[in-house]
């Protein structure tokens, strides 16, 4: 790095040290995006298509979406047509609740149940690779597009519950959520940024991990990382957390395929 | 059953330690956990392993490690600030000095949550551990040019 482009990202640095509160919910006028911590050559990454490795997901969504599967023999666009005017706006605003069952779903169970109900085809593993695939691609018609998670009044319990996990020590650090991502989100954990957790990316490409991967991968890897029980993928706490992200994040843009570190 | 303590870093000692009893006495825990003094090279050695954390949010006289967190306080001169006695109640169980703090307590089984699995029922150090580190951290003195 440039002195000069050192000392221009260090001004920045210090312009972005906002006052805050030692306890309690990141207020809304200080919260920021991931993107904002990294370095400017991974911004740069995730903003240029032909840069960013998430693309490549998005374009094998894009040949998954217009497959024929399944005993229903349709694929996903038999029925949405063009993803690019059909799911506009649509992971914005998940997990949504689910009529049927009564309860959110994320937008990983929402394909699941296309998949099972209307494709008769047997469910996609999470974290396999058509799945990120098709949320990536679902998600990129989002990109730019406020967070509106959580809005519906129905929601209202689980967002409650959600925020209570977050709030809650766990594990054998004896850490909860808001201690590293409320209160201490402008430090560093040995040399990572803790930042604000916001769920703008996801499914989003990781540089540590080399690949795409959910939300859900990276609530995981800081449950393991306070040495608590990680929860399982379909129970209802993580849906509930994944809630609880979305709707502190409202109004905040979608990155979909964002990059981190 | 060793291979996931393996894993996971466990130490043997802490998996055949069930707590030994302590009595803290002001903000101090007086007495060694072990009846014995603590070896600071073998201190140094458990606080700069990165699977005991301490580095997640210190920083300290470590010129050598690269990565060193700033969510807690620099842990040069902290063997001034502190006795013996004290820095071992803040390494057992560091919520008794501070219900609100973030540090782990690192010799505690009970009132925790959802720890995971392979984990449950046993301390983050064992006792020996606890006492390398004590006697570790009673070395780091203010004084200038005598560091260590
Ligand atoms: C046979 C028609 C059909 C097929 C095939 C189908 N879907 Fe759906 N999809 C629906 C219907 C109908 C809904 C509305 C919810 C419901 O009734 O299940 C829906 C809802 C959705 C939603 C939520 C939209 C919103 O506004 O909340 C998503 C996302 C979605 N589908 C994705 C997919 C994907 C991805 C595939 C292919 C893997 C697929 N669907 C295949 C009929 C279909
Ligand atoms: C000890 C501090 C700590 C705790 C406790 C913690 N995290 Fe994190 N979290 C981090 C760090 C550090 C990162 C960034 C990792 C990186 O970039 O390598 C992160 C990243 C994240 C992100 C990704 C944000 C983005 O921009 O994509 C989310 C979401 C998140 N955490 C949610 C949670 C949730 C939910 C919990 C509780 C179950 C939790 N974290 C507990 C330290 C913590
Ligand atoms: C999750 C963060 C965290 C971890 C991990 C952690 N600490 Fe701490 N530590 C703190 C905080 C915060 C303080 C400041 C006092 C307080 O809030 O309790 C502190 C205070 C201390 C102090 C007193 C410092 C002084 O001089 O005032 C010592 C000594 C100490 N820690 C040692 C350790 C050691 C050794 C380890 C690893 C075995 C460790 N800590 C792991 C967060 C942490």
């Amino acid at each position: 790095m440039s002195v000069s482009r050192f000392i221009a990202a260090a001004i920045l640095a210090t312009a972005l040290i906002l006052p805050h509160a030692d306890a309690g919910e990141v207020a809304f006028s200080e919260r920021r995006s991931g993107s904002t911590f990294m370095a400017p050559e991974t911004q740069a990454m995730q903003s240029n298509d032909t840069a960013n490795p998430g693309m490549l997901g998005v374009l094998d969504g894009a040949t998954l979406w217009g497959k024929t599967i399944g005993a229903a023999e349709k694929s996903c666009a038999s029925c949405h047509n063009d993803a690019s005017t059909s799911m506009s706006g649509v992971a914005a605003r998940y997990p949504a609740f689910d009529d049927t069952l009564k309860r959110p779903v994320d937008l990983e169970q929402r394909v699941n149940l296309c998949r099972v109900d209307h494709q008769r085809a047997p469910p996609l593993a999470y974290e396999s690779r058509e799945l990120l695939a098709l949320t990536a691609l679902i998600g990129r018609q989002s990109r730019g597009l406020p967070i509106a998670g959580g809005t519906d009044p129905r929601l209202t319990p689980f967002v409650d519950k959600g925020r209570a996990t977050f709030m809650r020590r766990q594990g054998q650090l004896n850490l909860a959520c808001t201690n590293c991502h409320d209160d201490n989100w402008y430090k560093r954990l040995a040399g990572s940024a803790i930042t604000q957790a916001h769920p703008t990316g996801y499914p989003l490409y990781r540089l540590e991990w080399q690949g795409l991967g959910s939300l859900q991968r990276r609530l995981r890897n800081c449950m393991v990382g306070m040495r608590a029980q990680p929860y399982d993928a379909d129970a209802p706490e993580m849906v509930e957390l994944e809630l609880y992200l979305m709707s502190r994040a409202r109004g905040m843009p979608i990155e979909t395929p964002a990059v981190r570190p | 059953m060793l291979a996931v303590a393996a894993m996971l870093g466990l130490s043997r000692a802490a998996l055949a330690d069930a707590l030994r009893p302590y009595a803290i006495v002001d903000d101090a825990i007086p007495l060694s956990l072990t009846g014995a003094d603590g070896d600071p090279a073998r201190g140094r050695a458990v606080v700069l392993l990165r699977q005991n954390t301490c580095l997640l949010c210190h920083s300290g006289p470590f010129p050598e490690q690269r990565f060193q967190g700033d969510l807690a306080p620099n842990l040069q001169g902290t063997g001034s600030r502190w006795s013996g006695g004290q820095l071992r109640l803040r390494m057992v169980d560091a919520s008794r000095l501070n219900p609100a703090t973030i540090m782990p307590s690192y010799y505690r089984i009970d009132g925790l949550q959802r720890v995971a699995e392979p984990l449950r029922g046993r301390p983050i150090l064992s006792a020996e551990q606890i006492e390398d580190v004590v006697a570790y951290l009673a070395t780091l003195r203010d004084q200038p040019g005598k560091h260590e």
